[in-house]
């Protein structure tokens, strides 16, 4: 008897989490995030990917990147020593009001995601000046 | 002096280096820090076939240029320079997790490598170098007599 299949029910966690439909590693790519005056430039590190196979979206205040890498197989050899593994990337950011929804910017080269996220004109000069009493 | 031999194992998963990967996972969970700058960089992968041998490397944001690839006997050594962006008047940083500045890597190949027949190419920021296997090194076959 194959003992391997597991009959009972499995109870969920709470909250429900959220699988992913394929059954590969995700990793988080590191990120550098850089406020400038008018705005902020993001690099983030996904090696393997190109403008195809990324993905940036935003959805009301969270900032999605989303790359897919397919692995790589050399014919005729096999792999004899392993430090990374190949897999999807994944990150969200919480973005604040005041950047320009409709002026994002992504470039992505020698698998660096760079994106220019710029502010609202309105929010540059929206300044509360403080005085003392 | 060298870097690390080739030791075998079935898979991709060498368990210290899932623990490593665990560790690090929990260390981001609990500290929000981002991840230690001074990572052995970078990461390769070694495929092994009867004539050649192959390494990748993740190395996003490098400048095909700047990189040197050596070999000697059956050493390579990958080794550059990655440059930190540079901020300019009333920049600064929120986050910075990617790292920066010079590296090098030797890996000892299971033979002698053609160091003439190198190639390397860089795509996508992963650099795959193919290393042809040097002639003289190549097993030589043995033809078993009967008497």
């Amino acid at each position: 008897m194959d003992s391997k299949i597991d009959y009972e029910k499995k109870q969920a966690p709470v909250p429900v989490e959220t699988e992913r439909t394929r059954n590969r590693r995700v990793y988080v790519p590191k990120v550098d995030i850089v406020e400038t005056g008018s705005g902020m430039v993001m690099y983030a590190d996904m090696p393997g990917v190109d403008e195809k196979s990324v993905e940036v979206t935003l959805e009301k205040n969270v900032l999605t990147i989303t790359g897919s890498v397919e692995t790589e197989a050399l014919a005729g050899r096999s792999m004899a020593y392993a430090e990374y593994d190949v897999g999807d990337y994944e990150r969200a950011f919480t973005v604040s009001d005041e950047i320009d929804r409709d002026r994002i910017d992504a470039v992505v080269k020698n698998g660096v995601l760079k994106l220019f996220l710029h502010k609202l004109p309105q929010a540059e000069v929206k300044k509360i000046s403080v005085r003392t009493e | 002096m060298f870097g690390p031999g080739l030791w075998r194992y079935g898979g991709m998963l060498d368990p210290m280096r899932e623990m490593q990967r665990l560790q690090r996972e929990m260390n981001r969970v609990f500290s929000g820090m981002g991840q230690p700058l001074h990572e052995e960089l970078p990461p390769v992968n070694v495929w092994v076939g009867e004539g050649d041998a192959v390494v990748t490397a993740e190395l996003p944001g490098a400048d095909p240029g700047k990189v040197d690839i050596s070999v000697v006997g059956d050493t390579l050594t990958i080794s550059g320079f990655r440059e930190a962006a540079r901020l300019g008047e009333g920049e600064s940083y929120h986050r910075q997790e990617r790292s920066h500045g010079r590296f090098s890597r030797s890996l000892q190949l299971p033979f002698h490598v053609e160091a003439g027949k190198v190639e390397a190419k860089y795509d996508r920021g992963i650099l795959r170098i193919s290393l042809p296997r040097a002639e003289a090194d190549k097993p030589g076959k043995i033809s078993v007599k009967c008497e």
